[in-house]
């Protein structure tokens, strides 16, 4: 296998990565106003990703590091093709990323709510423009020969960015539902574990739909096992949701996201970004790429780092991997020293 | 305004405010390593205080620079997608590398520190503090390694088909002077920001607790007096380190950089033995050299750039022309790389009042830090109390100095560096050398208006999180530490200090399981979520 080959997967595994880890934490921040009915109840759904969400955030900027050292010509069509949306997924990942920390910096409980909405909405936001960007640099943008947009500042905001976002947006709640199901006890778990029950066949469909797509333009056989293991996984992970085995509907799922992924990028390679204007102006590795000496480099210190990265990361999943239950005593915390916290509405 | 120009304001607007957080986090989170450190090693509840009121700040202000973070790495393609075309075989691998083996080591271990407070044990509880620690000093290397290749670039040589730098030695690339004068400079004035926080915090509340009659043997008077100490000591010695490195890069920037030393010092024609300008005033609105007039230092600035008294130093209007020689009198005529630049003559000056006033703003305002550091460690001497309004609202007040002396030293030497994005190398033969306009690095396909709406959104936004963020801090900070800490009731008055002096003292440590059990999710609770 080539460098440009290597870093292809690389960057594949790295965004795949980075969806099934932030995509569990962007899954609860969604469910906040579905499952969590109580303040004791969102304290718990946000405590269960409080330790993971800014690690799992940086396979993001990982992702996107790695689109720059190892295709820059990609990394400089792609983004400024999508200006507008980047910006957009920019300032959602901002705001939640203050919001965990800040939310209980004080003891109020409107305060509290207030943060809560924005880690909801900041979360959705950056799903929803994360899942129509990658969408779109596998299913076509608007570019000239030079990698320039044509047209206006959403012109590369069709259809294909619509189901790309519909895609990991309903993904990752479903993902963020099992994981809540897996990590926490009492009601929440309860309630998550029916809400994948129900959404799960559904909220598979636009992302499957995208990796058959782009393998019916460009896939090959290979290609065609992955798309059916993927469609494979959903029904384990219905089928073992329904007989309550929370792990193993988890690890379906996974391999559901792992596997469309694999479907979409080994499919697209070696595009990188194609023009829906003209197939041959689609951006390639080849064009994108680096020297072999960079790769080469930058493949031993990944080689090197990953493994350790991936090591630790693991090791403190293990640590907090406790199931969480909610605290009643926490409840009160607030109160004290104000008045009891009116955001408590009766169900 | 032009897309360039629009581009160009929401970097330095981005860069600036993510530089404010920046080098908290640095400066204090190695000072926090030491604070849980010592509490590791010794059990003494002031080091506990410490560690934890200190960590609150450090978290507050930790996530904010974090989150501006990722407005840095995207904004090069976005924006400056010429730039990331152009330099991606040298740059963005920095940036990967940066993600790769220092923001997953600080961002995991992090959340491992802020949840782990009873979970686990105690040696490893620190040693994840130290882990993300180090993650954010590694980090600062390979950004700066970053910019200082843009600076001077080394270890590239030209394409021949695009003229683009091709890597041929990343060691060079690593081990750039540049680098590693600039990764000093910058992080001993990140440890002039904490000294500075520290100090001035400290100070505001022994004061006030003194002005109330309250006892100067209880724990929390001894933290105030400790981190007053340790700041001020940490300031002036940063300060005796910021003035060496400063010195190193400046040497530096006169080989590599002439133009932007020159224009620092406002000096227009060649002077052997040339003098330091202290104070210059110039013709309103001009940006011609010849305009200004200045109080000068003989000899010193020779020294400044060789070393001795006596030495040449080009001014700024032999040096415009050599470049114009060099590089160009004009941009090349091409509309589709240029904009409405082509064809427009350059200028290789950069703006002189900025140049000349942040380079001075950044000196004095690192001085003034370090006066404050000199008074505060005077008049806290053998346990003493200083009451001066003036001085302690003063100290308070100077936190701010280092911030701006920071900014302005970013500031300068990137406007410092125009009308080039990635300065000549001078150590490499004229036609071998790599060089890049600003003016051709900008996105070409990308419009004002969505350039507009992203810097008016940013800056928005930002905005609103500076507010919240400095009320965040101003609270906490004045609630003191034990409000601010495991209490969630108001400021404790007397008795109530000494009560949650004891449970406090061992509530992170790992033992006693009965009393412990509860605690440590308080503890979290209490301290981040």
């Amino acid at each position: 296998m080539d460098l440009q080959t290597l870093w292809f997967a690389a960057v594949a595994v790295l965004w795949t990565g980075f969806l099934l880890l932030e995509g569990f934490d962007f899954g609860v921040a969604a469910l906040l106003p579905v499952l969590g009915r109580t303040p004791a109840d969102r304290h718990l759904m946000l405590r269960s990703i409080g330790p993971l969400w800014d690690g799992n955030e940086v396979w993001l900027i990982t992702a996107a590091g790695a689109v720059f050292a190892a295709f820059p010509g990609w990394y400089a069509t792609w983004l400024p093709a999508l200006y507008l949306p980047f910006v957009l997924v920019l300032l959602g990942l901002i705001v939640r990323a203050v919001a965990f920390e800040w939310r209980h910096q004080s003891h109020d409980a409107r305060w509290d709510s207030s943060w809560t909405h924005v880690i909801t909405a900041g979360s959705l936001i950056a799903a929803l423009g994360v899942g129509a960007a990658l969408a779109t640099t596998t299913l076509g943008l608007p570019i000239d020969a030079d990698g320039i947009r044509v047209g206006g500042s959403l012109a590369g905001v069709g259809w294909t960015a619509l189901l790309g976002a519909a895609a990991v947006g309903a993904f990752s709640v479903v993902h963020g539902a099992l994981f809540l199901a897996l990590k926490t006890d009492g009601d929440i778990r309860l309630r998550a574990r029916a809400f994948a029950l129900r959404w799960a066949p559904v909220a598979a469909l636009p992302l499957l739909a995208w990796a058959l797509i782009v393998h019916l333009r460009y896939g090959t056989p290979v290609t065609a096992v992955l798309w059916a293991i993927a469609a494979l996984a959903v029904l384990v992970t219905w089928v073992r949701i329904r007989v309550d085995r929370e792990g193993q509907a988890f690890a379906g799922w996974a391999v559901m996201l792992v596997s469309s992924a694999a479907t979409i990028f080994g499919a697209a390679y070696p595009v990188v970004v194609p023009s829906t204007i003209d197939a041959a102006f689609d951006v390639t590795i080849a064009d994108a790429s680096v020297s072999d000496y960079t790769l080469t480099i930058m493949t031993w210190v990944a080689a090197v780092g990953l493994p350790v990265v991936l090591g630790y990361q693991a090791w403190t999943y293990w640590v907090f991997r406790k199931r969480l239950t909610a605290e009643p005593q926490h409840e009160d915390a607030p109160a004290a020293g104000t008045a009891p916290a009116p955001g408590e509405v009766p169900a | 305004m032009d897309v360039l120009d629009i581009a160009r304001w929401q970097f330095g607007i981005t860069t600036v405010y993510h530089f404010l957080m920046v080098p908290l986090t640095i400066g204090l989170g190695i000072l926090l390593v030491v604070l849980h450190t010592m509490w590791v090693r010794t059990d003494n509840p002031e080091w506990l205080r410490l560690t934890r009121f200190w960590g609150k700040i450090y978290l507050i202000n930790f996530v904010l620079g974090v989150a501006t973070g990722l407005v840095q790495e995207f904004q090069f393609g976005l924006a400056w997608s010429e730039y990331s075309r152009f330099v991606g075989d040298v740059f963005g691998s920095l940036l990967a590398l940066e993600a790769l083996l220092a923001f997953f080591l600080e961002s995991t271990f992090l959340g491992l520190w802020i949840f782990g407070w009873g979970r686990i044990p105690k040696k490893v509880h620190l040693a994840a503090l130290w882990a993300a620690v180090i993650g954010s000093v590694v980090s600062a290397y390979f950004i700066i390694a970053a910019n200082a290749w843009m600076q001077h670039p080394v270890g590239v040589v030209a394409d021949d088909t695009t003229g683009r730098p091709v890597q041929m030695d990343f060691l060079a690339v690593l081990t750039n002077n540049t680098a590693l004068a600039a990764f000093s400079h910058t992080i001993v004035a990140s440890l002039m920001v904490a000294g500075a926080l520290l100090v001035g915090v400290g100070l505001y509340h022994l004061r006030k607790r003194k002005l109330a009659g309250r006892s100067a043997e209880d724990v929390d008077h001894r933290v105030w007096h400790r981190s007053v100490r340790i700041g001020g000591w940490v300031s002036l010695a940063a300060f005796v380190l910021v003035a060496l490195t400063g010195d190193w890069q400046g040497k530096l920037m006169y080989q590599q950089q002439p133009l932007k030393m020159s224009s620092a010092e406002a000096l227009c024609e060649t002077e052997a033995p040339a003098s330091f300008s202290i104070f210059a005033w110039n013709k309103l609105g001009s940006n011609e050299c010849d305009d200004v007039h200045s109080i000068t230092v003989p000899g010193l600035l020779s020294f400044l750039a060789h070393n001795d008294f006596s030495s040449e130093v080009p001014g700024v209007n032999q040096l415009q022309e050599e470049y114009s020689e060099v590089y160009g009198a004009t941009y090349p005529d091409d509309p589709s790389r240029f904009g409405n630049l082509a064809g427009e003559p350059i200028d290789y000056q950069p703006v002189l009042a900025v140049t000349y006033w942040s380079f001075r703003l950044m000196i004095g305002m690192g001085a003034v830090s370090a006066g404050v550091a000199g008074y505060a460690l005077w008049s806290t001497r053998r346990g003493r109390i200083p009451t001066s309004r003036i001085g302690v609202y003063g100290s308070l007040l100077a936190v701010g100095a280092p911030f701006v002396a920071n900014a302005a030293g970013w500031i300068f030497t990137e406007m410092g560096r125009q009308p080039f994005v990635v300065v000549p190398n001078p150590d490499v033969a004229v036609d071998e050398q790599i060089w890049f306009f600003t003016a051709q690095a900008v996105s070409p396909g990308v419009t004002a208006g969505e350039v507009w709406t992203s810097l008016i959104a940013l800056t928005l936004v930002y905005g609103l999180l500076a507010v919240i963020e400095v009320g965040l801090l101003t609270r906490f900070i004045r609630a003191g530490i034990t409000a601010g800490d495991t209490s969630p009731t108001p400021v404790g008055t007397g008795p109530d200090d000494d009560r949650r002096e004891g449970p406090d003292g061992d509530a992170g440590g790992a033992g006693e399981d009965g009393r412990e059990r509860r605690r440590p999710d308080d503890d979290v609770l209490q301290f981040a979520y």
